[in-house]
């Protein structure tokens, strides 16, 4: 038989139907819903008669408009009450699992997915969010759809699919002490580009990501969009299947054993062949920060802010000049020199136990500087938030001089209260640095936990693995 | 869906990398639950110098004057020709629906993010991919005849610009669907007795599914 890659495998294992074209009829297992891309699908779904094909494939949770301060008032954006409500109104018309806004399991939903086990190897695993490549660390086939696509999931529990190309990114050797999977991905988005992996599903392999936690290669796997690759994945191996082991939607018993024997096949064969292969060297990656407005737009903590000048592609050149104009930054200037007015640790790239652990690990002890306004901590999901609050992480933050808040999407997309003013320049552990993603004006710089954190009680830029 | 077949309009450029679909409609305005009324929103940061929210009237709002689709005659352009990477980002379809409803119907670009790709066709807007040579042409042609219009032949799979012409690449099902305005859900329930015979296999060799 042809050595086969894990995307291929996972490919194969779902094609319902293969049309002539090349065109395929892929079978999706897990189908997550959320409430910002599903109001109009369902909508669909009644205007024309239909139900869902599957209820029990769909698991669905608001995160991107809920509150995350107290939500004993409820929601009171009556726009965003109402998609709410209308995500709650749906779930109860067609008789679909819904952890609500006061449900502890209530979270981002690329957190609760894993959370529950409701993410498994071997899964197609959908999503009207392109952050779903999440799932792929699982050893999935995990991508963000569009809203017609979310209707056509509900109708037919099916998408019409064309395969991608395979990638391999292999980060080899092993990272330095305090180097994390958010530096890793930021990384690798810097050596490939925003649209590298534009056509691909890249699979991420290689010593160093094989060392990352199960966390982690969400971590990494979650910005595989942002390397343009609407899927990123990791193949099975022990760390993945202790993960799942006991979570309550994972199989048991026998079945459990027979799952276990069918995703320790999901593996790329030894010579299975990709048709573009990155390789980086991880002893070479330093903590990351971003200072433009696309992710690519990316350099290490100890170097400067690059120029244009010095770039011959035109379109490129304008392309940084555009950035630094917005960012309000120079050509040249040194990353420790850029303060911060703004830190958010969140996301569904950085709210894990793990990640809060990091951030706390570097806040403990210590205050946030004076020209920090805001430092908040916004943990992926109640149950997330309860575990740190079990080990007095929440403690360690608010006493440093952090807000503890409510699971959500929060200021990642800043749909709901938590965003920036305009100029103001934020830490941000989450995923894009777009022109007013965290709110119009806004100037975000990604960063890992830990140097999101180092950055509060410093005020600017540090390298965390040097004054953490 | 909207069919589409032969268009004709005016051109607006974009002269920018990596557009993003947070930029084609920022997020306040995701909280709809409706597909219409996205338009006056299109780029809204780009083209108002005053903040927007789904509850203020656009109609009282300060426009940036130096913003392309601002300008006249782009303020009619149903096509838009831009750079790498067009629709990078969110998943959101609204950032399609924001395009369609202020009036594009095609946008021209050297490469798409594949999401974006795939929500347009969904939404009667075609997405062409051309050689980034021949998108420097086009941006030369409009610089210097700003009311010209190009010609897009779907069947034909051409665009005319200026004197040139050129042949661009379609999917053959996803043309079908264009050509015809196609649900394709209902092309895919005519699949249904598939499904079901996956299903019942697939629930025997991995019954943790179900």
């Amino acid at each position: 038989m042809t050595a086969r890659t894990l995307y291929d495998k996972l490919w194969d294992d779902h094609v319902v139907r293969a049309e002539q074209d090349g065109t395929a009829l892929l079978y999706i297992d897990r189908h997550l819903v959320h409430e910002v891309t599903s109001p109009q699908a369902f909508e669909g779904l009644r205007l024309a008669g239909r139900k869902p094909w599957r209820t029990g494939s769909i698991v669905a949770v608001p995160d991107h408009n809920v509150p995350t301060t107290d939500r004993s008032q409820g929601i009171t954006d009556p726009v965003a009450k109402i998609q709410v409500q209308t995500l709650d109104d749906n779930c109860k018309e067609f008789g679909l699992t819904e952890f609500d806004m006061s449900d502890i399991r209530q979270g981002i939903v690329h957190v609760i997915g894993p959370e529950q086990g409701a993410t498994l190897p071997g899964m197609t695993v959908v999503c009207g969010d392109s952050h779903t490549s999440t799932h792929g660390a699982f050893g999935a086939l995990a991508f963000g759809i569009g809203t017609s696509e979310v209707e056509h999931v509900l109708a037919t529990q099916c998408l019409l699919q064309k395969k991608s190309k395979n990638m391999l990114v292999s980060v080899d050797g092993q990272v330095h002490e305090g180097i994390t999977a958010k530096d890793i991905v930021l990384a690798i988005i810097g050596e490939i580009g925003t649209a590298g992996g534009t056509g691909y599903a890249i699979e991420f392999g290689g010593d160093a990501i094989r060392a990352l936690s199960i966390e982690g290669r969400m971590t990494v796997c979650n910005m595989a969009i942002e390397a343009g690759a609407r899927a990123g994945m990791v193949a099975v191996d022990d760390t993945t299947i202790d993960y799942v082991k006991g979570r309550p939607y994972a199989p048991e018993g026998e079945t459990w054993e027979k799952a276990v024997a069918y995703w320790q096949t999901l593996v790329s064969d030894a010579d299975a062949r990709f048709d573009r292969v990155v390789r980086i060297d991880a002893s070479t990656i330093k903590p990351q920060v971003t200072w433009g407005t696309s992710p690519e737009m990316v350099v290490a903590v100890d170097t400067c802010v690059p120029d244009p000048a010095a770039i011959d592609d035109a379109v490129k050149a304008d392309g940084m000049r555009k950035a630094l104009a917005y960012m309000g930054l120079q050509a040249g200037q040194a990353v420790h020199d850029i303060k911060v007015d703004k830190v958010f640790i969140g996301s569904c790239t950085n709210s894990r136990i793990e990640d809060l652990r990091a951030a706390a690990k570097v806040a403990e002890g210590r205050s946030v500087a004076d020209n920090v306004k805001l430092a908040m901590v916004v943990p992926g999901s109640g149950l997330v938030k309860q575990q740190a609050e079990s080990e007095g992480l929440d403690r360690i933050f608010i006493d440093a001089g952090f807000e503890w808040r409510e699971p959500g999407c929060s200021m990642c997309l800043a749909m709901n209260a938590d965003r920036l003013e305009p100029e103001e320049r934020c830490a941000s552990t989450s995923n894009r640095n777009f022109e007013g993603r965290q709110g119009q004006g806004g100037r975000t710089h990604l960063v890992s936990p830990a140097m999101a954190a180092a950055a509060a009680v410093h005020g600017h830029f540090v390298d965390v693995t040097e004054q953490g | 869906m909207q069919a589409f077949t032969q268009h004709r309009g005016i051109v607006a450029p974009m002269d920018r990398p990596n557009v993003d679909t947070d930029a084609i409609i920022p997020k306040q305005y995701l909280k709809s639950i409706k597909r219409s009324g996205f338009g006056p929103n299109a780029f809204d940061d780009w083209r108002y110098l005053d903040e927007g929210a789904p509850d203020i009237d656009n109609a009282t709002r300060r426009i940036n004057p130096d913003f392309i689709l601002n300008q006249s005659p782009y303020d009619r352009s149903s096509i838009l020709l831009a750079r790498e990477n067009f629709g990078c980002g969110s998943s959101r379809e609204h950032a399609v629906w924001a395009l369609t409803d202020f009036g594009f119907r095609a946008v021209i670009a050297p490469s798409f993010a594949d999401i974006f790709f795939n929500n347009s066709f969904k939404n009667g807007l075609l997405p062409i991919v051309l050689d980034e040579k021949i998108v420097d042409a086009m941006f030369t042609v409009v610089a210097e005849n700003p009311a010209v219009e190009f010609e897009i032949d779907l069947p034909a799979q051409t665009i005319t610009a200026g004197s040139e012409t050129y042949a661009f690449e379609v999917d053959e099902f996803r043309k079908h669907c264009m050509l015809n305005g196609l649900d394709d859900i209902a092309l895919t329930l005519q699949h249904a007795d598939d499904i079901k015979a996956y299903e019942q296999a697939r629930q025997k060799t991995a019954p943790w599914l179900y």
